[in-house]
């Protein structure tokens, strides 16, 4: 593969990677720990939002995260046609 | 049927069902032995790195320990799944692209050195034999509760049970297994969960059930838990007793640790493709967040029902699960007003009754009254759970010994069929030395689990990532900022958590962050030292840098291979 198709691949990757890590830290450091407290004071049902956050939410974020990150770069190896064969 | 009988018929047909996979699944080459010959199909490599992940704590432990924290039970619960995202997302993919046999194999040829290989296979057996420990001695545990077998007797049988199909059958038998290990965990975990569920909320699933109100009445559950709790002189139920910044120090720790731990890293070279390995880190966490979710539920639901039923109640009104688990002084009760009530209160002085946590799961299908088949239920699971996680470690040290010590450095021309049987006899010594420590547990085993993630993550985690996201990173800097992240944090453990260098309180500790957060603290050390250092010297020589940019894409993966 050519050097600077290579470079737009890798740059790609890192803008996908920013994106959900920047969830991931939202969910669980900001919303989960940081935040807890005033968050608490919302409730979803019996769970105040910062505790459902940190025992419940976080957990069911980090999963869509895998999933996004492993749609969006299938898309991306055909784009660039770095996908392994079948 | 009495329980015993049940819990020796289902533990009976489980232990068949781990020796029949080990038998057909035998190990042929190293390549099996290692990597289960690179075909393992991804939803199964979910399945087994589940398994593998969750351990006697994570299955006996865990929702006791937040059922006591409250709110400060999720440092493990983000803290142990929030890793696999930096897994999925940072290292398994490229480390798959990479194709080799161990974690060791990439220090050795991305710092195209011997010397980071070495380390690297020195803090892979560290971690690995720390937490093997735990395991054996949790199936002790659970034999001597369960069957009335004494611990060691209990230790005997799962190292024998480990021997056969870890020796066998390598990273192939260990696969299977842990398959069946991960249904027949999930399948203990969740059914006494459900019942409990249904039984306080009226709600089938447990998560749910956590935010509903309790049946026949107006009232939340955790609005219910909050109020006993200040009742009794407890921190809420919901807000917790730790530190904001201790929380979050300990939370990251884990969760890069959980990312540097040699056994997870491996299951992912096992998949045939790139792609293969990215998919199969989301069915892991999915299956690990059944558990996960449903956890501190169960936490939730075991306090309320411990503390109604004994809080000022009469002790000789108490059920017979009470009698029971008092016998194995997990319960302690010391009637100190002498008023034939159970004090159980926040307050030290007053406080009347001791539990230990593990209870919290091992008696609840007890305290719920449900039917004796889920009691031994739980058994099984417990004895999946630590058995599935031991082989997976046992596999990383007999893997550090024969192939990355023998082959790669001692005896390089020696041939496929002695370096199995070299990887072999290791596994054999590595179960003997497990099971050794499962029966004469070192004090510090509790002690050294905090110090293996801390270790992992000031370790493995920044010089894997540097070597997979800087291209620049060469052996000076990842070897030296290896040696002064694991330097820090193991001094920083030595002085707060073992006290070596005299009496220290939490009132010491370095910007509030207690020796099991302290890991984050030496992950950051590793990243600035490798960077200044590597900036510093020479640049990796160019073939290198061309691995670098292999692995950055998919393509022409192919399988995992020696050479």
């Amino acid at each position: 593969m050519d050097k600077e198709k290579m470079k737009l691949y890798w740059k790609k990757n890192l803008r996908f990677l920013t994106i959900l890590l920047i969830i991931w830290f939202v969910v669980s450091y900001v919303a989960g720990i940081l935040l807890a407290g005033p968050l608490n004071g919302i409730k979803i049902g019996g769970f105040p939002l910062g505790f459902w956050f940190a025992q419940q939410g976080s957990i069911y974020v980090f999963v869509a995260l895998i999933f996004v990150y492993v749609s969006w770069m299938n898309k991306l190896d055909k784009e660039f046609d770095v996908d392994e064969k079948e | 049927m009495d329980v015993q009988l049940w819990t020796y018929i289902i533990v009976g047909i489980t232990f068949a069902i781990y020796i029949g996979i080990a038998i057909w699944s035998r190990a042929g080459s190293t390549k099996e032995f290692y990597v289960a010959g690179g075909g393992v199909p991804p939803l199964a490599n979910g399945m087994a790195t589940a398994a593998d992940w969750m351990s006697a704590a994570s299955f006996i432990s865990m929702a006791g320990i937040i059922s006591f924290g409250g709110y400060d039970g999720a440092v493990y619960l983000m803290g142990w799944t929030g890793g696999y995202v930096l897994l999925a997302l940072l290292l398994a993919p490229y480390l798959r692209k990479f194709g080799k046999f161990t974690v060791p194999d990439f220090f050795g040829d991305r710092y195209y050195s011997n010397t980071a290989r070495t380390v690297a296979v020195i803090c892979a057996l560290f971690v690995s034999f720390t937490y093997v420990a735990g395991q054996m001695r949790g199936v002790g545990v659970v034999f001597s509760r369960f069957l009335e077998v004494d611990i060691n007797n209990g230790v005997y049988i799962g190292m024998a049970i480990v021997f056969f199909y870890a020796v066998l059958g390598g990273m192939k038998g260990i696969t299977y297994t842990q398959v069946a290990q991960y249904v027949i965990l999930i399948f203990a975990f969740m059914v006494p969960a459900i019942f409990i569920s249904i039984q306080l909320t009226n709600n089938p699933i447990p998560q749910l059930g956590f935010g509903s109100t309790i049946a026949g009445s107006e009232t939340y559950l955790l609005d219910k838990l909050n109020g006993l709790h200040e009742e009794l002189g407890f921190a809420a139920y919901t807000s917790g007793s730790k530190s904001m910044i201790d929380v979050f120090f300990i939370t990251f720790a884990l969760m890069v640790g959980t990312a540097g731990l040699p056994h997870v890293i491996v299951r992912f070279f096992t998949v045939p493709k790139v792609k293969d390995a990215r998919v199969s880190a989301g069915y892991a966490l999915v299956f690990i967040a059944i558990l996960y979710t449903t956890a501190p539920a169960v936490a939730a639901f075991a306090r309320t029902n411990l503390i109604e039923t004994v809080s000022n109640e009469n002790y000789s009104e108490m059920p017979s699960w009470f009698s029971n688990w008092e016998k194995t002084g997990l319960l302690k009760f010391d009637d100190k007003n002498n008023d034939g009530k159970i004090q159980y209160v926040a307050d030290k002085e007053q406080n009347e009754l001791t539990i230990d946590r593990d209870i919290m799961v091992l008696a609840n299908p007890e305290i719920a009254n449900l039917p004796n088949w889920v009691i031994a239920l739980v058994a099984a699971g417990g004895l999946a759970a630590a058995l599935s996680t031991a082989a997976g470690l046992l596999l990383v040290i007999s893997t550090s010994v024969s192939h990355d010590l023998v082959k790669k450095q001692i005896a390089p021309d020696i041939s496929d069929k002695s370096e199995l049987w070299i990887a072999r006899g290791a596994a054999v010594i590595a179960v003997v030395i497990a099971g050794y420590f499962g029966i004469n547990p070192p004090d510090f085993v509790a002690a050294v689990v905090a110090l293996a993630f801390g270790l992992a993550a000031a370790s493995f985690f920044p010089a894997i990532i540097l070597g997979i996201f800087y291209k620049r990173m060469n052996k000076e800097g990842a070897i030296a900022g290896m040696i002064s992240g694991l330097a820090i944090t193991i001094l920083y453990m030595l002085i707060f958590k073992f006290n070596l260098f005299g009496e220290t309180t939490s009132a010491d500790w370095w910007l509030g962050v207690s020796p099991e957060g302290f890991g984050t603290i030496g992950m950051v050390v590793n990243f600035v030292v490798s960077i200044v250092v590597s900036n510093a010297t020479a640049p990796p020589p160019e073939d290198v840098q061309d691995i670098v940019d292999n692995i950055r894409f998919p393509r022409g993966a192919g399988e995992a291979h020696d050479h």
